[in-house]
């Protein structure tokens, strides 16, 4: 083992049926650095993480923890022992719990406590991380970002003295993140080696000392940042020289003529999640944008649409013709798909199959007598694996077992298959790799060219500069401007988010 | 020449370990090892001898003939039991009270207002109807509390667990009707000339028609994506709450038939005793089919072999003699050991367990 690391992994077999998930693959973690484990949907980060933290077990290498030589962990329970800790995605506390009792629940360090003691502990840990944050609060009622930061410091509580955090950041906005790099500093600061999964570059380049890339199951390199810029980086983990981003931009159609076809129209158009009544159309062939700050209720602006939330006023319009829009089945036969933004939640149907999963809207759209012959949903689902280059081991495989990228695409492919007239995103990139980004950007216009109308919503504005042609911008549930052309500028988006009186 | 002999054996090992995997392995697994039980212990359990019954028909009899008859109304139940365990993640307890209000629907309409008339007061198929109806009326009762008002299966479905028998005894001002008319005997026994019980002819024709439902709409996507996640069937334009409503509905279908064999067994029906229990068997037939009682995925066939299999365990049990008090404590021994034999993390372990065994064997070959 070398001086400083305090983990080190070498030659890490693992494989699943049908898959090989990893390959040979070494990861060196040393004391104090923020290291960043970067790759493509699939290309093994999860799988790595999982094996180091005893959630599977590995068929071949070894792990070797500081001070406690080659272990083998075969739950994330021994590995946290071991000083392991890791901090999810989707946050794996209880909710209906108070901080504190999140901190302490499960370490079973003594039968009896004091609640006092443990509410002042709690109190005094958070503090010293700069967790502004009430010990007694309902974890509930914390914003997201809090969440994840009371799981850190019940992490480092517990002497971690490694500490992985898998894409802590997609559900955060700027502010947040701001808030949860200043937490990592301070821990490597103390001594602890962090390991960041995460797909934006920025967040990389702007907290890590070091990248593994991971490609294929294969290792890639471990770089230390100053020595691999952006560009390289991103073509290290496609296995190619990036196509260039000005390339689609390039190639983006103009707005459009205003003279086609109006798809989609709506007056007045209100839901019960809290915004307020609004009007919006689209054209055949039009890529727009919702964008604004988390919350701003842009998401809720496209479930009004699609009838996922109760609505409760509006008229809408679909291609000049009245119709009411009340469910989402009335939505999907007017021609409309919605790719939500919580793919976990309301996109994957978990224990079915690919195919199953592909099938479900044509099918709901179809009819409860018109089932599809087993043949026809195979070859509907394959022409969308192929299509869309999802990687699974086969159509039956369960669509959880998936990586989060390739779910999307399954989830994409599906609303694909219902071949609708008008096709609204909703964060169709977040967790994504860069690779799978620019594959879903690049549809998206070659859809639009081909006369579908897209509403596309994601949290990088850079993406929907590249993609839309059209912005409708949001605060507080209520639509604040519409840039188009011209305005289409990082600097126009910010100000009309942040309140527009900067000009 | 290692090639080639290579190749089968990864094939053989890869079914094996694929019917390790398949839902059915675990009924089927059950089934092998009570048959193996019972002929070890003794063989003439498996005896079907060829008689006459009390009207001089011809019936075959033996403990096989008593699984198929009595195995038949439990899988008949296992069919509704897995739709309503599937998209709503619970089980209706209340099956065994269903039948009792069912039968006594039936009565009634037979019987009118007399309680041991001559003739029938109506055509037995209008009586089934009737009796299929208020099924279904107490099934959709279930169903609007689990799917529209929330309440957990169990704990809904309690309520006409408790009041049901009560309700049936109510139907019939308490009375105990009696048919008299032979050919209501038919359901729950034999028709003249065929010396197979009558239940499991019943219960082929549900059987085909489940098929056919299975195969010819997308109930069984329906169910199985409305139990896995809510939230994402809504959004691809289901409606849940009425695809769980649909189920309880179609378990109070189930039900009627099973009221129909029950009462028609007797002739008549005692309220607090008719299909007592039934219920926790239909819930393990699920179960026992390797079917999560959490609802998602289901697979009908090994739910319905699932019924078989207790049922065949239930005979077993009498066989030896089993005090019927006792019973329910033998069952549940066996139970504990499918159910734990069942369990994903053992048979993780088996499967792993056997791989290892068949890569020694192997090696253990290879040299010569």
């Amino acid at each position: 083992m070398q001086e400083n690391s305090v983990l080190e992994l070498r030659g890490i077999y693992k494989s699943f049926p049908g898959v090989k998930a990893l390959q040979n693959v070494d990861f060196t973690l040393r004391r104090g650095e923020i290291h960043a484990l970067m790759g493509e949907n699939g290309a093994g980060k999860s799988t790595l993480i999982k094996v180091l933290t005893g959630v599977y077990p590995k068929d071949g290498g070894t792990i070797h923890v500081k001070d406690k030589g080659s272990v083998v962990f075969h739950s994330p329970q021994e590995a946290q022992n071991a000083g392991i800790s890791t901090v999810y995605q989707e946050i794996s506390l209880c909710p209906n719990l108070s901080v504190a009792e999140n901190m302490y629940i499960g370490r079973g360090e003594k039968q009896l406590l004091s609640w006092k003691k443990m509410n002042a502990d709690a109190g005094k840990v958070l503090e010293s991380l700069g967790i502004n944050v009430k010990p007694t609060q309902q974890l509930a009622s914390c914003s997201i970002a809090v969440q994840q930061m009371v799981a850190i410091a019940r992490a480092v509580d517990m002497d971690c003295s490694v500490l992985i955090l898998d894409e802590p950041t997609s559900s955060l906005d700027e502010s947040e993140v701001a808030k949860l790099f200043k937490l990592m500093r301070q821990l490597k600061e103390r001594g602890v080696g962090i390991i960041f999964v995460t797909h934006f570059l920025d967040q990389v380049y702007e907290v890590c000392d070091r990248i593994t890339v991971l490609r294929d199951s294969k290792l890639v390199g471990e770089y230390s940042i100053q020595e691999l810029p952006r560009v390289q980086l991103v073509s290290k983990m496609l296995g190619k020289e990036l196509d260039d981003m000005a390339d689609i931009k390039n190639s983006a159609p103009e707005s459009k003529n205003n003279k086609d076809e109006i798809v989609y129209e709506a007056a007045n158009l209100c839901s019960s999640e809290g915004i307020r009544p609004f009007d919006f159309h689209i054209r055949s062939g039009e890529v727009n944008g919702f964008t604004g700050l988390l919350g701003s209720g842009r998401s809720e602006s496209v479930r009004a649409i699609f009838g996922a939330d109760k609505v409760t006023s509006g008229e809408v319009k679909v291609k000049g013709r009245s119709v009411k829009i009340r469910k989402p089945l009335d939505a999907m036969k007017n021609g409309i798909a919605y790719l939500p933004e919580d793919r976990k939640r309301d996109g994957i149907v978990g224990d079915l199959s690919v195919k199953d999963n592909i099938i479900l809207a044509l099918q709901v759209k179809n009819g409860f007598f018109k089932p599809f012959s087993k043949k026809k949903a195979i070859e509907f689902a394959e022409k969308y694996i192929e299509m869309l280059d999802v990687k699974t081991a086969s159509v039956n495989t369960p669509i959880k077992s998936l990586s989060g990228g390739n779910q999307q695409k399954v989830i994409l492919g599906r609303w694909l298959l219902t071949e609708p007239d008008y096709l609204i995103l909703d964060e169709p990139t977040r967790g994504i790799d860069v690779g799978t980004k620019v594959d879903i950007q690049k549809l998206v216009l070659k859809l639009a060219s081909e006369g579908m109308s897209v509403t596309f919503i994601s949290s990088e504005t850079d993406e929907m500069l590249r993609t839309c042609s059209r912005l409708i911008v949001m605060r507080d549930g209520k639509q604040v401007g519409e840039l188009t052309g011209e305005q289409l500028t990082q600097t126009t988006v910010m100000n009309t988010i942040a309140g527009g009186s900067a000009k | 020449m290692s090639k080639m002999s290579t190749k089968p054996v990864s094939k053989g090992g890869q079914l094996l370990s694929s019917i390790l995997h398949h839902q059915l392995i675990i009924p089927i697994a059950a089934l092998l090892l009570l048959t193996v039980f019972n002929l070890i212990a003794d063989p003439s359990f498996f005896r079907i001898t060829l008689g006459t019954n009390s009207a001089g028909h011809p019936v075959l009899s033996g403990y096989l003939i008593t699984i198929i008859d009595y195995g038949s109304e439990l899988a008949i139940l296992a069919i509704g039991m897995t739709l309503v365990t599937a998209a709503s993640g619970g089980q209706d307890i209340s099956v065994g009270a269903g039948i009792a209000i069912s039968g006594s629907v039936l009565l009634r309409v037979l019987c009118g207002t007399e309680s041991r008339p001559e003739t029938l007061q109506a055509p037995i198929i209008v009586a089934f109807l009737v009796c299929v109806v208020v099924a279904m009326i107490f099934g959709a009762f279930n169903g609007a509390l689990v799917a529209y008002f929330k309440i957990q299966p169990m704990v809904a479905t309690l309520i006409l667990f408790t009041a049901g028998r009560s309700i049936a005894a109510w139907i019939n001002n308490n009375e105990l009707p009696i048919v008299s008319d032979e050919t209501f005997s038919f359901f729950g026994g034999y028709i003249p000339g065929i010396p197979i019980p009558t239940p499991f002819f019943i219960a082929l024709i549900c059987f085909v028609i489940t098929w056919a439902v299975l195969k010819f709409t997308t109930l069984g996507l329906y169910v199985q994506s409305v139990g896995i996640n809510e939230k994402t069937s809504r959004l691809n334009g289901l409606n849940p709450e009425m695809i769980k409503f649909i189920t309880y509905v179609l378990l109070g279908l189930c039900v009627a038939v099973c009221g129909l064999i029950k009462v028609s067994r007797l002739s008549t029906i005692n309220y607090s005793v008719i299909a007592k229990d039934i219920e926790m068997d239909a819930i393990l037939a699920v179960a026992l089919g390797g079917n999560a009682l959490s609802g998602g995925k289901f697979n009908m066939g090994a739910s319905i072999l699932g019924a078989y299999v207790i049922q065949f365990l239930t005979t077993t049990l009498y066989k030896f003699d089993v005090q019927s008090d006792a019973l329910s404590a033998y069952k549940a021994v066996v139970v504990i050991l499918l159910v734990v034999l069942s369990a994903p993390v053992v048979r993780e372990k088996l499967s792993s367990l056997l791989k290892l065994a068949t890569s020694r064997l192997r090696s253990a070959k290879s040299p010569t």
